[in-house]
């Protein structure tokens, strides 16, 4: 019955891992057949779901058994809740006489995953398993997206009954807004009007509604420069001439200057986070706001706006575009553009000294036209990664924002791989993070996803490092990740190829074999140990008193 | 400042846990709640009585209506709205101090509803002042057990909470 559903929803893949309370579920799977990823290990299993998810727009399907299966599963759930990103995690629980009783592999993940999913349904007959499925789906996919969770006990994986499929659904209490009222849209485009140092924070909401193509007309339409978070990366090409990249702690001069100079900040499917704004009443404080969002809640959560759109941000955006005029912005786009031309990100990589990071980022960029998916796990090489990775359309940069969760990356990046067969997926990991989850080699090799992996190896959990070097003195705390495996002899030992790159000279030939290599591959880029992520602002101070933002 | 919410909620296992967790976990305090039926099979009403300034009472409310089982969240406040909490009180009761303790059940509109031989169980009713100057005149005889059924709030008039807005 539950394959009759998934059927049903157009699901054409799912990620899980085996166990005792799912085994009727795979004997379904064995007899039926089903696109399954096998993983090794259920947090593996549900990134990859949630990579898919993010490059492909459609839910991302994990099955995990109970107990230690199910908790496996929490830190990917709290990921994708954080991202808001579609998700339907299927567990088996124990046999409904046994629920409450401490019986084996017996785990309350309804309870345990109550604050991280936006709704989770623990099934009780077999006569609810299609509406339960129906109402997961549409909850998961709809309005601001997220995690949806289905506990289902093992003995009604095995009741066979009459299967109806809904194929409608009511929920009483969720009605997502879509459209924005036309009252506060024609205040907003009169403040565009009045505006003349107008600045578009754009975020995670504008990729998942599909709202790119209309936020770059609207761009144009009233010559405002553009900044996207993290996990808005993608919205806007990154050779758009009015993009100004990522905004915040490690954000880049112009945008960080912008959005302290403007008159009017349009924050569209954002949602204020503090990696953004840093100290709030410093953020943007000369300026009108306008928030559009889906989520009622996010507005005025952390910063009041004067002028509130609640509903979907395409449908939004249409709306303005059709009535928009620009306001006199001429010389404050002048303006952000010479602070672009001025202070751009920047690194030296003198050709005989130890290889940059960011050096690797643009070889990578060079040699795949800016053509690839990049995913990343957390930490230095993250932000590397955000700041020099080349996009030209959304769902191309795949990277645990919210959350901040290391070892996301790689599993990711073979859901991604899933997703699009046809792409080259880059995965950017960290030497820490990456060995999170380096399990998934076996993954990559069993279904011959050619991921490539550039871990950007500089022997410290880098970000750690950074951190203990600006703000505790020096003192390097158990950063040091010496004691790793040679990564080359790991990736050879999963049947995997695995390439090293110690400068610059060696590291474009590494990439170049990486990338006409059919299968996976490990590259072991031994970094730079001391390179830090600039520019970079203090947490909790103004985002205009940057270390080293001056560029050279 | 104190606001009373009513929140209306399917009668399903673990709404409570959503609603109390919600407010647990995004640091919110819950001064009072009851839980209650409605003319409607399936559905419950919480009242949820919290301390806190206006944008946190808008913020709470949003957060609550993202709960699926959720259907209607409403700020009653207290001057459009009648709210009333139920309480028993098992009191000492010496004979020589029975009439007088039995004027006062009768002066706030109470009701004895069990005596034995040195103690004796009041029930009343009322809003938050008339429950605690109760609690301040039954001090003096010696409180042995107060229990209380949390508050519930209705809106004046004419109007009813599904229909109102928030």
């Amino acid at each position: 019955m539950v394959l009759a559903c998934l059927e049903a929803e157009n699901v054409d893949v799912v990620f899980g891992f085996p166990g005792g309370a799912v085994l009727t579920l795979y004997d379904e799977i064995y007899k039926k057949g089903l696109n399954h990823i096998l993983t090794r290990h259920e947090q593996g299993a549900v990134h990859a779901a949630d990579g898919y998810a993010r490059v492909s727009g459609k839910p991302g399907v994990v099955i995990a058994t109970s107990g230690p299966g199910a908790t496996n599963l929490v830190t990917g759930i709290a990921t994708a809740y954080m991202d808001s990103v579609p998700l339907i995690a299927i567990t088996g629980q124990v046999a409904r006489p046994f629920i409450g009783t401490d019986a084996f592999q017996e785990a309350d993940i309804t309870g345990i995953t109550l604050p991280i999913t936006k709704h989770n349904f623990l099934v009780k007959s077999a006569e609810e398993i299609p509406w339960t499925f129906k109402k997961a789906f549409h909850v998961a996919n709809t309005g601001r997206k997220g995690p949806v969770l289905i506990d289902l006990p093992k003995d009604i994986q095995m009741e066979e009954g009459p299967f109806n499929y809904p194929n409608k659904v009511d929920i009483a209490g969720y009605k997502p807004t879509y459209e924005g009222h036309m009252g506060q849209i024609s205040k907003a485009v009169s403040a565009v009007k009045k505006a003349s140092r107008p600045v578009i924070y754009s975020g995670g909401g504008v990729i998942s509604s599909g709202a790119h193509q209309e936020l770059l007309e609207f761009s144009r339409k009233v010559c405002a420069p553009v900044t996207t978070t993290l996990t808005g990366l993608g919205a806007v090409p990154s050779d758009y001439e009015l993009f100004l990249g990522m905004p915040g702690m490690h954000g880049t001069y112009a945008a960080n200057h912008a959005l302290d100079e403007c008159d009017l900040l349009i924050a569209i499917g954002v949602r204020f986070d503090d990696r953004v704004t840093g100290k709030l009443d410093t953020f943007a404080s000369q300026a009108r706001v306008i928030h559009i969002d889906i989520d009622p809640a996010e507005i005025g959560k952390n910063v009041v706006p004067e002028i509130p759109i609640v509903g979907d941000v395409k449908l939004v955006l249409q709306e303005m575009i059709k009535r928009v005029k620009p306001g006199e912005t001429t010389a404050w786009c002048e303006k952000v553009q010479n602070w672009k031309a001025a202070h751009p990100l920047c690194y030296e990589q003198k050709a005989e000294c130890s290889l940059k990071p960011q050096f690797v980022l643009e070889e990578f960029n060079r040699l795949t036209g800016g053509e690839a998916i990049f995913t990343t796990d957390v930490g230095q090489h993250q932000m590397w990664a955000a700041h020099y990775c080349q996009l030209k359309t959304p769902r191309r940069f795949v990277s645990s924002g919210g959350l901040g969760t290391m070892g996301f990356g790689f599993p990711a990046a073979l859901g991604a791989q899933v997703a699009r067969p046809e792409e080259t997926v880059v995965c950017i990991a960290g030497d820490g993070s990456f060995q999170m989850n380096s399990q998934e080699l076996a993954t990559a090799v069993q279904y011959n996803l050619p991921v490539k992996i550039a871990i950007i190896n500089n022997q410290y959990l880098g970000m750690v490092r950074q951190w203990q070097k600006y703000f505790y003195g020096g003192r390097y705390s158990h950063s040091s990740m010496a004691g790793s495996p040679d990564f080359v002899k790991l990736a050879e030992a999963y049947g995997a190829k695995g390439l090293r790159a110690t400068s610059p000279g060696e590291a474009t030939p590494a990439i170049q074999e990486a990338l006409s290599t059919p299968g996976p591959v490990l590259l072991d880029f031994q970094v730079d140990p001391e390179e830090n992520v600039l520019p970079m602002v203090a947490p909790n101070t103004s985002i205009i008193e940057m270390i080293g933002g001056e560029g050279s | 400042m104190k606001s009373i919410l009513a929140i209306l909620v399917e009668d399903r296992p673990g709404v409570l846990t959503r609603v109390s967790g919600l407010f647990s976990r995004r640091g919110y305090n819950i001064q009072n709640i009851a839980v209650g039926r409605t003319t409607e099979a399936g559905i419950s009403r919480m009242t949820v009585t919290v301390e806190a300034d206006p944008l946190t009472v808008e913020q709470i409310v949003k957060q609550l209506n993202k709960l699926v089982n959720v259907i209607k969240v409403s700020d009653l406040t207290e001057e459009t709205s009648v709210e009333r909490e139920l309480m028993m009180v098992k009191v000492k009761a010496e004979p020589n101090k029975r009439s007088d303790l039995q004027q006062m059940v009768t002066t706030f509109r109470g009701k004895i509803i069990d005596v034995s031989p040195d103690s004796m169980i009041i029930e009343v009713t009322g809003d938050d002042d008339k429950l605690n100057a109760f609690l301040l005149m039954m001090q003096e005889f010696g409180i042995k057990e107060v229990v209380s059924t949390g508050k519930v709030s209705l809106l004046r008039g004419g109007k009813i909470t599904r229909d109102s807005k928030v």
